[in-house]
This record gives structure tokens, C-alpha cells and sequence, in this order.
């Protein structure tokens, strides 16, 4: 089979990137195609994440690649996105990894953090070596995390953290967890650190989805945090909401990347496959799938990019970034059902990326606000109705 | 050390190659260039040398303004500047070899490293052509580089196995598949290569000879590959290879 990783382009948008930016998503997906795909599928069959290649990718400069500053790569938003759709072209777990990495545990220290935690932590992150882990949702609280029930109070100088996180990415791995919790006034975020005594994580197995990607629950009984362990910035569900801002926008881009190569699998797949008496792909219905997915891809592509350029001039809003993840995670899983269909009984093997892909997506559907909450979101903004309580 | 590594941008080995219907060249609407991989293993081995003992590694490529982005790949990975020798015509390997040769003089590199072929036109005759002009020693095929003192010593894969031979500097050598693993660009390596020296000079005000000596009349797709066949028993496959193949 031809290489999986090969752009879709219809629309000659390549031309629109600038040489560093083009440069940035061949060295990834090169980096992608040698150290990733190998070794994926044992990994999804596994329930295991890939964590030797995490130092490659630091030296690569992929963790907090748009920051600025605190060995950061300090990349604009376009290389950034690039990066996270090269990523999900590989694995949705992977992405979520960096995602998570990047966009929320490394984003909450840098947006809310004390100048000091960001110079302890950011460099150390950037370069792999400490692993973060972003814990809002729980038990009883996922697309209403106001809700919240994980309560810190205040003790002396420090404080008292109790609650119970589920659903966390890279949760058991994480050598720093930041860990959103109530206090008398409101919504604030804390740095704790594996092995505080009284915080303990559960990986949650048993997952048809991203199993690639450890999946984990955070407890905390008692645990005692110093001073030094809250993000001082921090005020309000704003807090939380602003780092999902940030990873949602590379998810919209991720999309990109699972859809491409569910595509180029069911184009290579009908082209090869023959049944009655010519290929799969000279049937009317088949084309007529293969086209709805080039479609969705090419929008999809031009969404994120004008998304991206509205990023970096700090024109975008939040209802921006809602648009780009709803529309395109749901359209990706979309072009994953359809790829899967069209692959016939090979469409559930391991032996092709694509149920794995679909797999996948049913989560990154779910994580980041559903589907139904950005609907909610886009409704609430242009009718000024708020549709959520 | 200094050492010049003269690159060329070709289409991504993994793209597939159409031919332009009069035969006059390729079509390269959706073609992904790259840096030629045999010269990509070359900027690697420069890059390692000077990690070793210090120097400058400089790229080199002739061709048009649109190779730039060749050249910057190679300065994110380390390079420390390069040289765009501006010409719009594709040039044959004498030409290239001339060029390289003038740029040489002025330059003064101890070593000139690069890649025994280029995957398009699969010549392998710059290198040859140039040591020549230079009148340096040269070692093509290198699967090992080694220095000591003034001395290289470089293991050539030949026909017969390998072949280790030792000559002073400067030279000129061409590299082989297995000599190393090219690394990545690394993202702050990109943006480091933004801020580089990229100097662009044009082909003909170096006052060198481009007039093709050869003349490229038209390219033609291979033939489909024909399906193969089963054969039952080892001896009709003999059998076979005999009477239809005729090669035993
Ligand atoms: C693999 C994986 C990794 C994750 N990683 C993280 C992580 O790292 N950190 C983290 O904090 N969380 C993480 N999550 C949690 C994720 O963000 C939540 O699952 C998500 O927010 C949805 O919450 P929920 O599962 O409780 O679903 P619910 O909120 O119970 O929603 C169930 C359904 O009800 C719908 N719904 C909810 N409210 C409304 C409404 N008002 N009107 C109409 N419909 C509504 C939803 O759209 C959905 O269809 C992860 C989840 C998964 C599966």
C-alpha cells in the first residue's frame, strides 16, 4: 500500500504555508512515518502508550511548540496545528499526548503560573522529562465542569486538596498533575506533584477507544499542598476553559490528520479492490463517498488554516475554535465510518489504521466539549439564548 | 573543518512519477520535493564531523529560487549557511561539476561531501567529474568516514564487498545509503534556520561554461510489469527459466 501519510491537497493550500511551516509538518510526519507507525498497532492491542518515543520528540521541540520563551520552539499557530494534525495522522492517542502535554498542562502553568513555577516547570516539560497530566472532569462532572466537586481549602500557608478526577490523560504517567479544584472563591488550579502523599491515580481499563493513550482517575485524600502549589492567575472557570481553548484548536487540525489517512486507505483499498466486474472504486457509490470525504477534508483544511491566521493575530474567539473542533471531529469520524464500510471485512482488522481510527474519534467526539456542547456554544452565540441550564 | 555539501532537490521518492505526455519531462503538479536522500546522508555526515572537531559546514545548490527551501531543511539541521547558485535550466552533471568547481575556488573547503547520485536522473557523475577538475583524491560510495590528522580514511562499498582506502585532504567524497541515519529538523532547529546566511548568486555571472553537452530527447514511462506466474514444481521452474526465460 502506498504511503498512508501522503498529503491530500486539492486546493493547493501547501501554497499558503510558509517554507517553516511546510518544513515543520515534513519532519514530523517523517518522524512520524520511521518512529510511530512500526510499533501503533501493538501499542492500540496493548492498552500501552508509546513513552519511548517521548525524549525524540522533545529533541524534536513538539511540547509547547507555540509558546514563547522557557525552551519553548516559540512556533506560530499554523506549524503548531500542523504538528497536531501529523500526530493524529499517526494516532489520536498520540496527539492527545502532546495535547495534553502542550496545549493544556503546560498552557495552564504558562497562562496562570507564577513566574516561578513557569521557570521550574516549562523547561522541564518542553524537554520531556516531566510529564504533565490536566485533571477538570470527574466522576459526576463532565460537559457541566462547574460542577465540580474536588475541593481544596485553605490550611496555614498551604492547602488541603480532597476529590476524585477520572477520565485524565496521561493521569497515571504524569509526573505533575494540575488539578482544577473549588475554593471559597470559586474555581482555581493547583501543581501537584506525583507522590504528594494522599494523591493516588487508577488507570481505567476495559476502553475500545485510544488505548494507545493511558486514560487514568485522580484521587486526593487529604493531600497537603504548599503555597507555591497554586496558580496564582488562576480565577474562575475561565481558567480551566482558557487551556481547553488552546487544545481544542489542535484537535480541530488533529482531525485533519485521522481523516487523511482514512481516506487515502479507502481510496488505495477501492482503487486495488476488485468485485463484479472492475474495481471498487469505478462504482457511482463508491466515488460518491470517496468525494464527500476529499470535500470534508479540503473544508476542514481551509477552516483550520484561517483559524490559525485568526490565532496569531489574537483576532479568534472562543465560538471560533468551538466551529473548527465540532465541525471537523464529527466530520472525520464521518470519513472514518465511511472508510471503514468501504474496506469491507478489512475494515475491522489492525491490519489497516482505519477501525482505529474510528475508534478513536468516538472519543475525541466526546473529550474537549462534545459534539452537542459546541452546538450549544455556536447556538448560545448567534441567538444569544443560553440553551446549557 | 570546513566542508561544502552541494545539494539537489528532487521529488519525494515516495511520489509517484508521472510523464508528461510529449515526453519532454515530468509532471510536477502535487510532486513533494525534498532534499535528495543520498544528500540529505551527506549534510548528516558533515554535521557529525563538525560536532567532532569543529568547522563549518556550508550547502550548496544550483538550481532555481524555489530551492531555497532545500537549502533551509538542511540549515535546520544544522548546516551554518548556504549558497543558492541561481539558474532556471537544468544543467548536466559537467555543468554542475564546473559550477561546483568554480565556487570551490573561491570557498577553499578542506572536504566536499555529497551524494553518489541523486534519485532522479541516477547519474552518479558530479562527484567524479569534480574531483577531477579539482585534481583532489576522491572516494565515492562511502559507508565509513575517518579522520586522522590530515588523513581520511574511507570504506567504499564496491561491487566485490568493501574497500577501504586512505588519501590526504582536501577531497572530494560521495556518500552511500548506509554511511549514517540522517537525523530530523527539530523544530527550533527550523526556526534557527530562518536567521541564516542564504546568499543567492546568479549561474552566469560565474563566467563558467553551461552549454549542455547533453541532450536529454524524451522521457518514457517503464513498461506495466506483467503479472507474474505460478509454476507447479521446482522442475518446471527450471524447466521454464530455461526454455521460456532462457537465462539458465
Ligand atoms: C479517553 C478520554 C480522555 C479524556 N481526557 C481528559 C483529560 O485529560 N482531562 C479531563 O479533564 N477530562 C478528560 N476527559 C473527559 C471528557 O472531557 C469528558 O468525557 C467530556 O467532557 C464529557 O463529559 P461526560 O463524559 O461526563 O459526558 P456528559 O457530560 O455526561 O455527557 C453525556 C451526553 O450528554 C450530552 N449533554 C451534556 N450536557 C448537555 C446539555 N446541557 N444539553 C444537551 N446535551 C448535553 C453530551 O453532549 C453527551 O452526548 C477524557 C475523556 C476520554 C473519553
Amino acid at each position: 500500500m502506498a504511503d498512508l501519510l501522503r498529503d491530500l491537497d486539492f486546493f493547493h493550500i501547501d501554497e499558503l504555508l510558509t517554507s517553516e511551516e511546510r518544513a515543520t509538518r515534513d519532519t514530523v510526519r517523517r518522524f512520524i512515518s520511521r518512529e510511530v507507525l512500526p510499533h501503533i498497532e501493538r501499542h492500540f492491542a496493548n492498552e500501552t502508550f508509546p513513552k519511548e518515543i517521548v525524549p525524540q520528540m522533545a529533541e524534536l521541540g513538539m511540547f509547547g511548540a507555540n509558546l514563547k520563551g522557557y525552551g519553548c520552539a516559540g512556533m506560530n499557530n499554523v506549524a503548531y496545528g500542523l504538528i497536531m494534525q501529523e500526530l493524529e495522522a499517526a494516532d489520536s492517542g498520540l496527539r492527545s499526548f502532546a495535547s495534553v502535554q502542550s496545549s493544556l498542562s503546560m498552557y495552564a502553568i504558562y497562562a496562570n503560573g507564577s513566574e516561578e513555577q513557569k521557570k521550574r516547570y516549562l523547561p522541564e516539560m518542553a524537554k520531556g522529562r516531566l510529564i504533565g497530566c490536566f485533571g477538570l472532569t470527574e466522576p459526576d462532572h463532565g460537559s457541566d465542569p462547574g460542577g465540580m466537586e474536588t475541593r481544596a481549602r485553605k490550611d496555614g500557608d498551604g492547602w488541603i486538596l480532597n476529590g476524585t478526577k477520572r477520565w485524565i490523560t496521561n493521569g497515571s504517567i504524569a509526573d505533575l498533575a494540575i488539578v482544577w479544584a473549588r475554593v471559597d472563591e470559586g474555581i482555581t488550579g493547583f501543581l501537584v506533584e506525583k507522590g504528594t502523599p494522599g494523591f493516588s491515580t487508577r488507570d481505567i481499563h476495559g476502553k475500545f477507544s485510544m488505548r494507545a493513550s493511558i486514560t487514568s482517575e485522580l484521587i486526593f485524600e487529604d493531600v497537603r499542598l504548599p503555597a507555591s502549589a497554586h496558580l496564582p492567575n488562576a480565577r474562575g472557570l475561565k481558567a480551566p476553559l482558557g487551556c481547553l481553548t488552546q487544545a481544542r484548536y489542535g484537535i480541530a487540525w488533529g482531525a485533519i490528520g485521522a481523516a487523511r489517512t482514512c481516506y487515502n486507505c479507502a481510496l488505495d483499498y477501492t482503487k486495488s479492490r476488485k468485485q463484479f466486474s472492475r474495481p471498487l472504486a469505478g462504482y457511482q457509490l463508491v466515488q460518491n463517498k470517496l468525494v464527500k470525504m476529499l470535500t470534508e477534508i479540503t473544508k476542514m483544511q481551509m477552516i483550520c488554516l484561517r483559524l490559525a491566521h485568526l490565532k496569531d493575530e489574537g483576532k479568534y474567539r472562543p465560538e471560533h475554535v468551538s466551529f473548527a473542533k465540532r465541525n471537523n471531529v464529527n466530520e472525520a469520524l464521518k470519513i472514518a465510518r465511511d472508510a471503514r464500510d468501504m474496506l469491507g471485512a478489512n475494515g475491522i482488522v489492525n491490519e489497516y489504521p482505519v477501525i482505529r481510527h474510528l475508534l478513536n474519534l468516538e472519543t475525541v467526539n466526546t473529550y474537549e466539549g462534545t459534539f452537542d456542547v459546541h452546538t450549544l456554544i455556536l447556538g448560545r452565540d448567534i441567538t444569544g439564548e443560553n440553551a446549557f441550564e | 573543518m570546513k566542508i561544502l555539501v552541494p545539494i539537489k532537490r528532487v521529488p519525494d521518492p515516495a511520489t509517484t512519477i508521472r510523464v508528461l505526455p510529449d515526453g519532454s519531462g515530468i509532471a510536477t503538479d502535487n510532486v513533494k520535493w525534498v532534499i535528495n536522500p543520498f544528500d540529505e546522508i551527506a549534510i548528516e555526515e558533515a554535521l557529525r564531523i563538525k560536532e567532532k572537531q569543529g568547522g563549518e559546514v556550508v550547502l550548496i545548490t544550483i538550481g532555481q529560487s524555489t530551492w531555497q527551501e532545500q537549502l533551509r531543511t538542511g540549515l535546520a539541521m544544522g548546516a551554518d549557511r548556504a549558497i543558492l547558485i541561481k539558474n532556471d535550466a537544468a544543467l548536466d552533471s559537467l555543468a554542475l561539476a564546473r559550477i561546483l568547481a568554480k565556487v570551490i575556488g573561491d570557498e577553499n573547503p578542506e572536504l566536499v561531501l555529497l551524494g553518489k547520485q541523486a534519485i532522479d536522473d541516477d547519474s552518479n557523475q558530479v562527484g567524479q567529474m569534480l574531483a577531477e577538475m579539482l585534481g583532489w583524491p576522491q572516494a565515492t560510495f562511502a559507508s565509513k568516514v575517518e579522520f586522522a590528522d590530515k588523513k581520511v580514511t574511507v570504506t567504499r562499498e564496491v561491487d566485490g564487498g568493501l574497500e577501504t582506502i586512505a588519501f590526504n585532504l582536501p577531497a572530494v567524497v560521495t556518500t552511500d545509503l548506509r554511511l549514517n541515519e540522517p537525523r530530523y529538523a527539530s523544530l527550533p532547529g527550523i526556526m534557527k534556520a530562518r536567521k541564516k546566511e542564504l546568499k543567492e548568486i546568479p549561474a552566469d555571472s560565474l563566467g563558467v561554461d553551461l552549454a549542455p553537452k547533453l541532450k536529454i530527447k524524451t522521457l518514457a514511462a517503464p513498461p506495466k510489469r506483467q503479472a507474474g506466474r505460478k509454476v507447479g514444481s521446482v522442475q518446471e521452474l527450471v524447466q521454464v527459466l530455461h526454455t521460456e526465460a532462457k537465462v539458465i
